[in-house]
């Protein structure tokens, strides 16, 4: 499903299965980045956006960098995002991200070699009652341990071939 | 008294401010109603002409019906109660504010092309401030030379928001934007291209109404001087008619004093070989552009027809409005069209050759730095005109030459490049060109002087005007506006195909070149209404008050150019445009 | 006899959340019927006798709320739900949300009736997309059942709800940053005035009220506004979620009448929190979110209403309740407070933006014993002008932790002056996500 760029045609079909217009501007972008396998909006993707739903570039582009879930740079076909709120923090998720910096031999913000895995962290997903806790995609994995980290790490690398 | 609720501007309100009573219409903001009794609350993202943003929060005053303290720029006075503008609290929470915004600044305000001018360096002096109890948090980030018109200085920008507000609010082309949060919290174009790549015309109004040293023009100063000093360069200056009323405000003289003379005496002393007026090619645009006009209703020629001096506005048009160019004038603008005679017809007459002549300009504008770059600019054989600087830099040059400008003599221009008429004086302002040519065209269509030579219609500065004009029973339908923003309503019109005009003018800035980018700091809508009227004035005390007449011009035709629109014309005063949309 | 009730959460987890079919035989849309047969004047003298506080954390009566906007002319007016849960340790609207979706939009309905909207939006948060996929679904059952959409129950009234989807920003919770949002635009709050009452969505009158207090709307409709204050305390009616996290027992939500349990039974009683685990000891909890002030042992015995709390200087805010044990250092902590504010400031204003990274940066000093007397000075005079200057909630309220510290163990800042904080020196080898 996930491919390296969007075709003009396919971001103006996604566009219309969102709904089509400005209200589901951000539903739009998500679903774009979705699609892209690196996990981003390309310049080419937000032009097609800005033109039809008749934003200025430069008003979309401030969109882009604003909202935490959207980026402007290609990042990992995974990604690893650590709740560091503190909720979280209080239930060790910076023993949890030391490992995965560790595990995944990147920092936070990084891309593993083989754009596999991007690590980065998140606002509170409201899953302080399992603390701490990671998401990838949609997917929140509560009550972490090393163990447990290392068993969804394999998963996802298995998936993926 | 601060709420927006059932805001009735025909109620008259009372507040106290600082125990001083003062009766103001309901909705005033807090700001205007302090001003009433002479006290001015400090503020650097307030701007007059320009939506609020309350982004500074540096005018802050105490209001007895809130807990907090509140933003006097955006509040409105709608009932009964006390504003104290100066208490501890207040000095307290300023103060801090500008510390933090301090610490995210750079200090070398030595070097700053803004120091002296700077709005922040004013506030930190008039709040005393000595120091800063936080640490400085600023990082450099590299300046954008990427243009030849202006630069951006990131690590200046206070984000107050003003540019973006001239771009996006006022001007419509939305070139820069902000973009990303907090600490990231920053003023770029889309994906951070540089401004050649970005929707940008130059027009620099987000130069001026910036109050820091992050949005300046290009320095040009120093080529000049170089020309200058250069006994090889037979060094001539042209000024436009716009920077003749606004000059004098770089030296303490009323808004819109006419500084003509001063001007030129000060040019004189700086030591240009001649010194010579942009209203002297403004006749000439008149004369090739009327003729245009004329020829394009004659033949079926595409219509409505639109000015083509500022250039801003041209670049908008190749930028956005690529379908339309047809619509414009080939008729360069009359800073080219100088360029192009001073380097031929002036180069030729004089004995000195072409690559020995050095063309200055001193524009209103920072889009003409741009311009006169255009590599189709040099008919001359070499580039027509070598050096724009704006009003503001001619200040610089004369301050730097320590000439007292209020001291000087009135001095006339030189000729025969000087001579110009109270037409080409009023190009200078929205209105003024569609007025030119109208006196012009009038004359030449009809055969008969105009009854009065003030079509007021073609006058002020509202947004969009519109007039018919009657030559002679031949309608003529027009319409002049200023400021991309309102441009752009009217390209949308001859897009739908509902714009019956057979002329249209349009100036890039809001208020024409009176407004231009590159005039002194400070402007605002009142200053260029002032600006406006000293060029009227200019207008009104000359005799010489059609293009056409003017025997200088004449002369052009009969030795050189023999007729508007001839061949040798068209090489020299016209050009052409290219669609640079980002398609 | 239990502590906890079961009135917003009733249907929870017994239901299927988007059967119309379910949600009827548990009592829903009877209040929909019930407030379309009164005058919209009574739906909301009902709403004020209820004493309902607003849910979302800043607790303005709802009932003041809806009778502001009654009184304002305009047409059309919206009616907006704010789903942009964000503030951490919160996750109660999320139970809501998944659980019993049509409560909510009953209580929207309840409000587009009142103020003869046809037009309601449910901003729902970005990382919550499974929640807006159900929601959807409920949607579309309730308007196949016609109690929304076109002619509701034959009526002449028409609602419809629309979902919109956020994509990361807190700040998209404050309500002027929620509708630019919704109106693709960036979510950085609004200047005020104009008030969002009378320039609110696409600069129409708007309602917006947070998830809960919507799907507390039908209870106060179905019991009377009397009745449901009264599960309260005198000012302060009905229930209250609240979502317990961090160094604690039982992590999770439980339903409280307002003023009927202490801050003690919330931790300690095992009905809740069931104490600290690990043998630790309480060392202070957070309450109502980051933007919320942090409460210490010695005011356990606190009642959980708004006006008890108050006057201890805490409030319930979003409900949220982070305990946190004596492992934990109070300097750490509040950086941890103060990176989620330079992460979530929109940095438009300048007391916000700069003023936040500066007290993380005053705060690190006082974590590597870098800190001395004149910081003190520094912390008092950024907390003082963000408070009283800066543009939104946000801004105003990022300090509300460092002050009640401040308050109540400025022993423990002054510690980390002379260096003797054990806890401290403990934590700082996880070293720095941030360095300003």
């Amino acid at each position: 499903m996930a491919t390296e760029t969007l075709s003009r045609e396919r971001v103006l079909e996604i566009i219309e299965e969102c709904g089509g217009d400005k209200e589901h501007l951000l539903s739009i972008l998500i679903e774009i980045q979705r699609e892209c396998r690196r996990n981003y909006i390309n310049e080419a993707s937000a032009k097609v956006v800005a033109e039809k739903l008749d934003i200025p570039l430069v008003q979309l582009y401030d969109i882009l960098t604003f909202y935490a879930m959207l980026e402007t740079k290609p990042r990992g076909r995974y990604i690893i995002e650590v709740c560091n709120n503190a909720p979280c923090y209080i239930s060790k998720s910076h023993v949890m991200a030391k490992f995965l910096r560790k595990e995944l031999g990147i920092n936070f913000g990084e891309t593993t070699p083989d754009g596999m895995f991007s690590l980065q962290y998140m606002p509170c997903v409201g899953a302080c009652n399992i603390g701490p806790v990671i998401k990838i995609g949609d997917k929140v994995y509560g009550n972490l341990n090393e163990d447990r980290i290392r068993k969804i790490l394999k998963e996802l690398r298995e998936n993926a071939q | 008294m601060v709420t927006s609720m059932h805001i009735d501007p025909n109620k008259m309100v009372t507040i106290n401010i600082d125990g001083i009573p003062v009766t103001v219409p309901s909705g005033t903001t807090i700001m205007e109603a302090a001003r009433k009794v002479g006290i001015k609350i400090p503020s650097l993202c307030h701007h007059p002409d320009l939506g609020v943003r309350a982004f500074c929060r540096v005018c802050l005053v105490e209001d007895s019906h809130s807990r907090r303290l509140k933003t006097a720029c955006n509040n409105l006075v709608d009932e009964a109660g006390d504003i104290t503008t100066n208490s501890p609290k207040v000095r307290k929470a300023r103060q801090t504010v500008l510390e933090l915004l301090l610490a995210n600044h750079p200090q070398d305000c030595l070097h700053c092309e803004r120091n002296g001018k700077c709005e922040l360096q004013t506030l930190a002096a008039e709040y005393n401030i000595r120091g800063n109890i936080f640490d400085p948090v600023w990082k450099p980030v590299p300046k954008e030379l990427s243009n030849p018109a202006l630069v951006r200085d990131m690590t200046k920008c206070v984000r107050c928001g003003r540019c973006v507000e001239a771009c996006q609010a006022i001007q419509t082309t939305n070139a820069i934007g902000y973009s990303g949060r907090s600490t990231d919290f920053k003023i770029t174009t889309a994906f951070e291209k540089p401004l050649s790549e970005s929707p940008c015309v130059y027009c620099g109004q987000c130069v001026a109404v910036c109050p820091v040293g992050a949005l300046y023009e290009k320095d040009d100063t120093k080529r000049v001087w170089d020309a200058i000093d250069n006994k090889d360069k037979f060094v001539v200056v042209q000024t436009a008619p716009a920077v003749r009323v606004a000059i004098g405000e770089e030296f303490g003289m009323e808004r819109g004093a006419i500084a003509t003379g001063k001007m030129v005496a000060a040019l004189r002393r700086l030591g240009f070989d001649k010194v010579f007026d942009t209203d002297f090619s403004a006749d000439l645009t008149i004369m090739e552009e009327g003729y245009e006009l004329l020829d394009r209703m004659k033949n079926g020629g595409t219509l409505p027809m639109i000015t083509s001096c500022s250039p801003g506005w041209i670049n908008f048009v190749e930028k956005t409005y690529p379908d339309l160019l047809p619509h414009v004038s080939s008729c360069k603008s009359p800073q080219q069209m100088f360029g192009a005679i001073a380097k031929t017809y002036y180069a030729d007459k004089m004995g000195i050759p072409r690559d020995k002549m050095f063309v200055v300009s001193i524009m209103p504008c920072i889009a003409k730095k741009y311009e006169c770059q255009r590599p189709e600019m040099n008919s001359s054989g070499y580039q027509d005109v070598d050096v724009v600087l704006t009003t503001r830099e001619l200040a610089k040059m004369i301050r730097m030459a320590g000439l007292d400008f209020n001291f000087l003599p009135e001095e006339e221009f030189d000729h025969p490049l000087g001579l110009g008429s109270g037409a080409g004086a009023i190009f200078g302002t929205s209105g003024g060109v569609m007025e030119a040519a109208i006196r012009t065209v009038y004359e030449v269509v009809t055969g008969k002087e105009p009854q009065s030579l003030d079509f007021t219609a073609c006058r002020g500065h509202e947004g969009i005007k519109e007039a018919t004009l009657d030559l002679d029973g031949t309608p003529v339908k027009v319409a002049i506006t200023n400021g991309l923003k309102n441009a752009r309503v009217l390209m949308d019109k001859i897009r739908a195909g509902e714009a019956d005009y057979q002329f249209i003018e349009v100036m890039c800035c809001p208020g024409g070149c009176v407004g231009g980018g590159g005039q002194p700091f400070r402007t605002t809508a009142a200053i260029r209404e002032h600006r406006m009227d000293g060029l009227y004035k200019v207008d009104k005390n000359m005799n010489l008050r059609q293009s056409h007449k003017n025997p200088d011009i004449q002369t052009l035709y009969s030795e050189f150019l023999k007729e508007p629109n001839s061949h040798l014309a068209h090489e020299l005063l016209h050009t052409h445009y290219e669609d640079r949309s980002d398609k | 006899m239990s502590k906890t009730i079961q009135l917003l959460t009733a249907r929870c987890g017994k239901i299927r959340p988007d059967s119309v079919a379910d949600y009827i035989a548990n009592g829903g849309f009877s209040a929909l019927k019930k407030a379309m047969s009164m005058a919209p004047m009574e739906i909301i003298n009902e709403i004020i006798d209820a004493k309902l506080l607003g849910r979302g954390g800043a607790s303005y009566p709802a009932g003041k709320k809806w009778k502001q906007l009654y009184e304002i002319e305009g047409d059309p007016k919206y009616i907006v739900c704010n789903a942009d849960e964000g503030e951490p340790g919160t996750f109660k609207d999320k139970v809501l949300l998944e659980k019993d979706p049509l409560s909510i939009i009953e209580g929207m309905a309840i409000a587009g009736y009142v103020f003869n909207s046809h037009d309601g939006y449910i901003y729902i948060r970005g990382e919550y997309r499974e929640i807006q996929k159900l929601f959807q679904a409920a949607i579309d059952n309730a308007v196949k059942a016609n109690y929304l959409g076109d002619n509701i129950m034959g009526s002449y009234f028409s609602f419809r709800v629309h979902i919109v989807s956020g994509a990361g920003a807190y700040i998209c919770g404050e309500n002027s940053g929620l509708l630019n949002s919704i109106e693709a635009k960036t979510g950085r709050p609004r200047v005020k005035p104009p008030h969002l009452a009378e320039v609110g969505l696409y600069s129409q009158p708007t309602l917006v009220n947070n998830v809960e207090s919507f799907a507390s709307v039908p209870q106060i409709i179905n019991m009377g506004g009397k009745a449901f204050q009264e599960l309260g305390v005198e000012d302060s009616g009905g229930t209250k979620l609240i979502c317990l996290s961090g160094n604690v027992n039982r992590r999770g939500t439980f339903e409280v009448p307002i003023g009927g349990v202490t801050l003690r039974d919330i931790i300690f009683d095992p009905e809740f929190g069931g104490g600290i685990p690990d043998g630790k000891e309480l060392k202070c909890y957070h309450l109502g979110g980051q933007s919320g002030p942090i409460g210490f042992p010695e005011q356990l015995d606190t009642r959980y209403d708004h006006t008890s709390l108050k006057k201890q200087g805490l409030s319930i805010g979003s409900g949220a309740v982070v305990v946190l044990d004596d492992t934990v250092c109070i300097i750490d902590y509040l950086k941890k407070v103060s990176e989620f504010f330079i992460h979530e400031s929109c940095g438009k204003c300048v007391p916000c933006r700069e003023g936040n990274r500066q007290m993380y940066m005053i705060l690190h000093k006082f974590a590597t014993g870098l800190a001395t007397e004149k910081d003190f000075e520094r912390l008092e005079r950024l907390s003082f002008t963000m408070a009283t200057a800066s543009s939104c909630g946000l801004g105003q309220s990022a300090s509300t932790a460092l002050d009640s510290c401040l308050k109540h163990r400025r022993e423990e800042f002054q510690a980390h002056i002379n260096g003797i904080c054990p806890v401290c020196l403990n934590s700082r080898k996880y070293g720095d996500q941030y360095a300003y």
